[in-house]
């Protein structure tokens, strides 16, 4: 058996963390823009449309990201597709990071004052004109503080894609465990690095939010 | 593609003995992991001492980390360090700790948002801290964050299904369970998905219920 150094533990877990960074890309970018599909649909679109995007958004939101996981995963399988762990993972995080995004987008679409789209409107701009020169203008301006925010949900839910084979950094530190058995610190260094990822982004987001209201609260 | 849910019959047993367990874990998470956040918002809103600051880093730590890692470092750090620690109580503590973090820093919000105005006209009618936090601060606060706190305990609940992961018979596990016998892993996870949904449903009817009874007298006005 070989011995594990500091160095080793830390080098597998960096190589590791790349897959971690860059699932959270995949599903950040995917999720946004299906989201950002699903907010149009929801506030416009016929009733039995918004009535959908509504019943998506909240059955996402009210079950568990480890069963979306394993859903998309034995769920490709039913369907007749042999899809790897990469793409399971991509698609369930995708799917997940879209519906809490047009959750989050659809309060801020909401949050812009009715005045303003009837004021869009008797100017006679359409549906999709108001929104793209009026409303959307305004509420990307509430948006980015909460976005940056839910970044750091969509980091922290990579780690569960470990749970279907996925080597990312949570994955690597058990295999390391395995090998090396430090736990205490292995753990701790995986703790860190998704720290590290999350961190200035809560930071970030703390402090848009800041500046958008002003420094009212203390 | 065929689906077949009749091979999952034979197992509501091991569905039922889940189901409890994500239940109790829950409830227990949700009365412990408020108590111990507001302790934590209690300390943390006196001022900028040591115990404050700890607090203050425990918070940020639990909540730029996944609850995944969380419950991997518990449940095989502290053995480690010659502390040993079940399955169960590694799961019920990193649950509770992550409630708890997320709780204080919604307490927080609320408190922050409870004019400073009362807790000093409270302190000037000769009420103590810990008085006036308890009685013009806390329940103020924790009526006007109480929707924020009902989603908190549902995202919690939903988390747990993670507690499988270091082999507590969980819902989750009990799907997995049964998905290695009868190899049936679609139909067992998407009824099991659907348990969860309803218990998130019936863990929000509940919240509200309780919220009714317990700020009544806030809506009353006599407040």
């Amino acid at each position: 058996m070989t011995d594990f150094t500091l160095w080793d533990i830390v080098r597998n877990l960096l190589l590791a963390g790349r897959w971690t960074v860059v699932l959270s890309l995949i599903a950040f970018a995917g999720g946004a823009c299906v989201g950002l599909m699903l907010t149009l649909l929801r506030m416009g679109g016929l009733w039995p449309i918004r009535w959908l995007v509504r019943l998506y958004v909240d059955l996402f939101q009210g079950t568990p990201l480890l069963m979306q996981l394993f859903l998309a995963y034995f769920g490709a399988a039913v369907l007749g597709f042999d899809i790897s762990a990469w793409t399971a993972a991509s698609v369930a995080l995708t799917l997940f990071t879209s519906a809490f995004l047009c959750d989050i987008w659809r309060g801020c679409v909401e949050a812009v004052p009715s005045g303003q789209w009837q004021a869009a409107r008797v100017l006679g701009l359409n549906y999709l004109q108001s929104m793209r020169h009026v409303i959307l203008p305004q509420a990307l301006r509430l948006a980015v503080p909460p976005t940056v925010g839910f970044s750091v949900q969509v980091i922290k839910g990579t780690a569960l894609a470990s749970v279907i084979g996925f080597v990312e950094l949570t994955k690597a530190g058990t295999m390391l465990n395995n090998a090396a058995f430090a736990p205490f610190t292995i753990f701790a260094l995986v703790a860190l690095g998704y720290f590290i990822l999350c961190y200035p982004l809560s930071r970030y987001a703390r402090y848009l939010e800041r500046k958008l209201y002003g420094a009212g609260s203390r | 593609m065929t689906l077949d849910f009749s091979t999952l019959l034979p197992y509501t047993d091991e569905i039922l003995k889940g189901l409890m367990t994500t239940v109790w874990l829950t409830v227990v998470t949700t009365f412990v992991g408020i108590a111990l956040a507001i302790v934590v918002a209690y300390v943390r809103d006196g001022g900028r001492g040591i115990a404050s600051r700890l607090l203050g880093a425990y918070v940020e730590v639990t909540r730029n980390t996944p609850f995944i890692v969380q419950l991997f470092f518990l449940f095989f750090g502290l053995p480690a360090l010659g502390v040993p620690i079940s399955a169960t109580v590694a799961a019920l503590l990193a649950m509770v700790l992550n409630l708890g973090a997320y709780t204080a820093e919604i307490l927080r919000a609320g408190i922050d948002s409870t004019a400073r105005g009362q807790h000093e006209a409270a302190r000037a009618l000769g009420l103590s801290r810990l008085q006036s936090f308890r009685h013009v601060v806390l329940v103020p606060a924790f009526s006007r964050v109480y929707p924020s706190l009902i989603s908190q305990c549902i995202i919690v609940m939903l988390g747990s299904a993670v507690v499988s992961q270091i082999s507590v018979f969980d819902l989750t596990y009990a799907a997995n369970f049964i998905q290695s016998r009868n190899f049936r892993g679609f139909e067992v996870y998407l009824v099991v998905t659907l348990i969860y949904l309803l218990l998130a449903v019936g863990l929000r009817l509940a919240f509200e219920f309780v919220g009714r009874r317990l700020f009544a007298f806030l809506q009353g006005g006599s407040s």
